[in-house]
């Protein structure tokens, strides 16, 4: 079973500021994390390599500094680790991103599943996944909360979706995008972490996966961003201090007066 | 200048290309994919070809082509024969846009037995419903949903085409967008026309809610988006509106799929998805262990409500995940929300920020939660909400 997990470094968005005067975010001083979200598809890869043999591949797109993601991800027990970097990829949205995963994983040929995160958390887009199966032209199950079997030419998983859960089996190859219910995350291990400093990673561009110019980064990127807003926060509301009966017994009026029965 | 070229080394002439073509455009002459002047540069053959040996240039014609498109299409969302509500907010909100150049507004309906929704589907919006009806559309599966869309929309050309942000529309969508070799924005929270341009503004949070964006898709068509359910409003129903019903012809290739769905498990009864609850009582860090929630579900009871839980709340293992509202957990619209012990920071505000009502019960009286809530309680949960209990059920005697 030879399994591809697409990850991402991201802006820790829970450390993101704005500045109130410029309206701009501060990324400064913001650490990069790994997508919380690739944990679970990473772990969802290794949890089934560990059970049928194999190998799971991490793979990335991004500056030279995305390295950093793909080191920890080796370091939880990736096997494998490659960095598609290059001037000409930035700028992507997610139809130059998707393709450009898309053809990484083409090169290396011979793959049997994609995994991914449901989303990233700096775009919450949810999208390249899905994107990445329609490059590849491969099948899709995208919300997976749990990867019921696995075998060589089919797997059966469960999608949680609005009012409940479908389940659905799909032919290999496939590409899945993976939520948080599906498992817990393994730690770094010693030995994972000695690897991941020794481990050398091949970094793809452009050229060696055979992309025109117009297909990659900005200039193979049918939206651009045209405005960033801070969201207006209307604050009108009244606060209450005071005896805790008191307090009670005004929530409570609150409540009924916008009873819903 | 846009062109389409055959890979000669590439091609293995196994013919995949010539079915996926919706214009018959594509011939095989001596194990060679040979294409016709038939083409429109739909970039069917192009995502259909698994050796990479069909390839588009884009260029300028490309974007001259623009002018082909108008219109807005809608993607209806069924389960079971019954429409989501979402589809009639975005037909609604389809009809606002429409109104900027006086465009038309239709829907595609796939579903297994389409009963008297087409009409409905008119009476909400929709000029013409393009309706086709199949055993084998009554389950929602990617494959044959993005193979009849694309080929509707290369077909009917509309310049915009929306789909709700829900777990369907964020699959289908970008499968379509990809293989249509045009623009997608994810979870949009408001769209316009751009008086200018006419190019279709999509406006949505990122960064954790931190910044709204603005995104365009200027050169290519169509300009698709999905749209967060419960943000746009639907239209008051007319039966006097008049529209066209037009059926979808299928091929066998349209239905082929390599997914199926086995079985669809209904969410088990007792447990309540909490983006379709009208009263949520939820609970963040404050609430300090597993056990405190009891009484927040006791207070839910009272209300016929269900549990919510911030990040925090849920990382600590206090609450399941299916109960997490904000970024990365669910979007909620309750009619009144009661957030216990959450500070309200941004990741858990874009999640509940458009609930009807907001109560905030927190101890700390700088939390964020207090600068955007409706009615806040500056105090000690423990205390207050034993009370609030307590004086419902008197006040219920």
């Amino acid at each position: 079973m030879r399994i591809v997990v697409a990850v991402k470094q991201v802006p820790d968005t829970a450390e993101v500021r704005i500045d109130e005067e410029r309206g701009t975010l501060v990324r400064e001083g913001v650490p990069s994390i790994l997508n919380p979200f690739d944990e679970y598809a990473l772990e969802e890869a290794m949890r089934w390599r560990d059970e049928l043999g194999g190998t799971v591949t991490v793979m990335t797109m991004g500056p030279p500094q995305a390295e950093a993601v793909l080191r920890e991800a080796v370091s939880m027990g990736a096997d494998e680790a490659i960095l598609l970097s290059d001037r000409a990829f930035a700028g992507a949205d997610t139809w130059a991103t998707s393709h450009t995963l898309a053809k990484a994983v083409e090169k290396m040929g011979d793959i049997d599943i994609v995994m991914t995160g449901k989303q990233a958390i700096d775009g919450d887009t949810a999208q390249t996944g899905p994107s990445i199966a329609a490059s590849l032209d491969w099948p899709q199950i995208t919300f997976v909360g749990f990867v019921r079997e696995l075998n060589q030419e089919s797997i059966v998983a469960e999608r949680y979706v609005e009012g409940g859960c479908e389940v659905i089996r799909a032919s290999l190859p496939v590409v899945i995008t993976v939520l948080k219910d599906a498992n817990t995350p393994r730690l770094p291990s010693l030995r994972g972490k000695m690897k991941s400093r020794k481990i050398e990673i091949p970094v793809w561009g452009r050229e060696y996966l055979a992309l025109p110019e117009h297909e990659v980064g900005l200039d193979g990127s049918p939206t651009r961003v045209v405005k960033i807003t801070t969201p207006e926060i209307i604050s009108n509301g009244e606060i209450h201090h005071g005896e805790p009966e008191k307090l009670a017994a005004l929530l409570v009026d609150s409540l009924l007066g916008t009873e819903v029965h | 200048m846009a062109s389409i070229e055959v890979r000669k080394e590439t091609c293995v002439g196994c013919g995949e290309c010539v079915p996926a073509c919706p214009f018959g455009a594509i011939t095989m002459d001596d194990s060679l994919a040979v294409i016709s002047d038939e083409c429109t540069l739909c970039g069917a053959c192009e995502s259909s070809c698994s050796y990479g040996a069909i390839i588009i240039r884009t260029g300028e014609t490309v974007e001259t082509g623009i002018d082909q498109y108008s219109g807005i299409l809608v993607l209806a969302e069924q389960r079971d024969g019954t429409i989501d509500h979402s589809t009639l907010e975005l037909l609604g909100e389809a009809r606002r846009l429409a109104e900027a150049d006086d465009s038309s507004v239709s829907v595609v309906l796939l579903t297994e037995e389409a009963g008297d929704w087409p009409a409905e589907l008119i009476s909400y919006g929709a000029d013409t419903v393009y309706l086709a009806e199949d055993a084998q559309l009554k389950h929602f599966r990617t494959e044959p949903f993005s193979k009849i869309t694309e080929k509707l929309i290369n077909e009917k050309k509309p310049a915009v085409v929306l789909a709700a942000a829900t777990t369907t529309g964020r699959d289908l969508m970008p499968r379509i967008a990809k293989n249509l070799n045009t623009g997608l924005t994810a979870d949009c929270t408001e769209l316009s026309i751009d008086p200018e341009s006419g190019g279709l503004l999509q406006t949505r949070p990122a960064f954790g809610g931190n910044i709204l964006a603005t995104i365009v898709c200027s050169d290519t068509r169509p300009q698709m988006a999905t749209v967060r359910p419960r943000v746009m409003k639907a239209m008051d129903r007319d039966e006097n509106r008049d529209g066209v019903i037009e059926k979808i012809e299928l091929s066998s290739n349209d239905l082929v799929s390599r997914t199926e769905v086995l079985e669809f498990n209904s969410l088990d009864e007792g447990s309540v998805d909490i983006t379709e609850a009208e009263v949520i009582v939820s609970g963040g860090r404050g609430m300090k262990s597993p056990e405190n929630f009891a009484l927040l579900q006791e207070l839910a009871n009272l209300l016929d409500g269900t549990i919510g839980a911030s990040r925090a709340a849920i990382d600590a293992g206090w609450v399941s995940y299916p109960h997490q509202v904000g970024q990365t957990g669910k979007t909620v619209q309750p009619k009144i929300y009661i957030a216990c012990g959450i500070s309200g920071a941004v990741q858990h505000r874009v999640g509940m920020q458009s609930a009807d009502i907001i109560l905030a019960v927190n101890k700390d009286e700088t939390a964020p939660i207090f600068e955007f809530c409706d009615v806040g309680f500056v105090g000690d949960l423990f205390e207050i909400i034993p009370l609030v209990i307590k004086e419902i059920k008197k006040r219920r005697k």
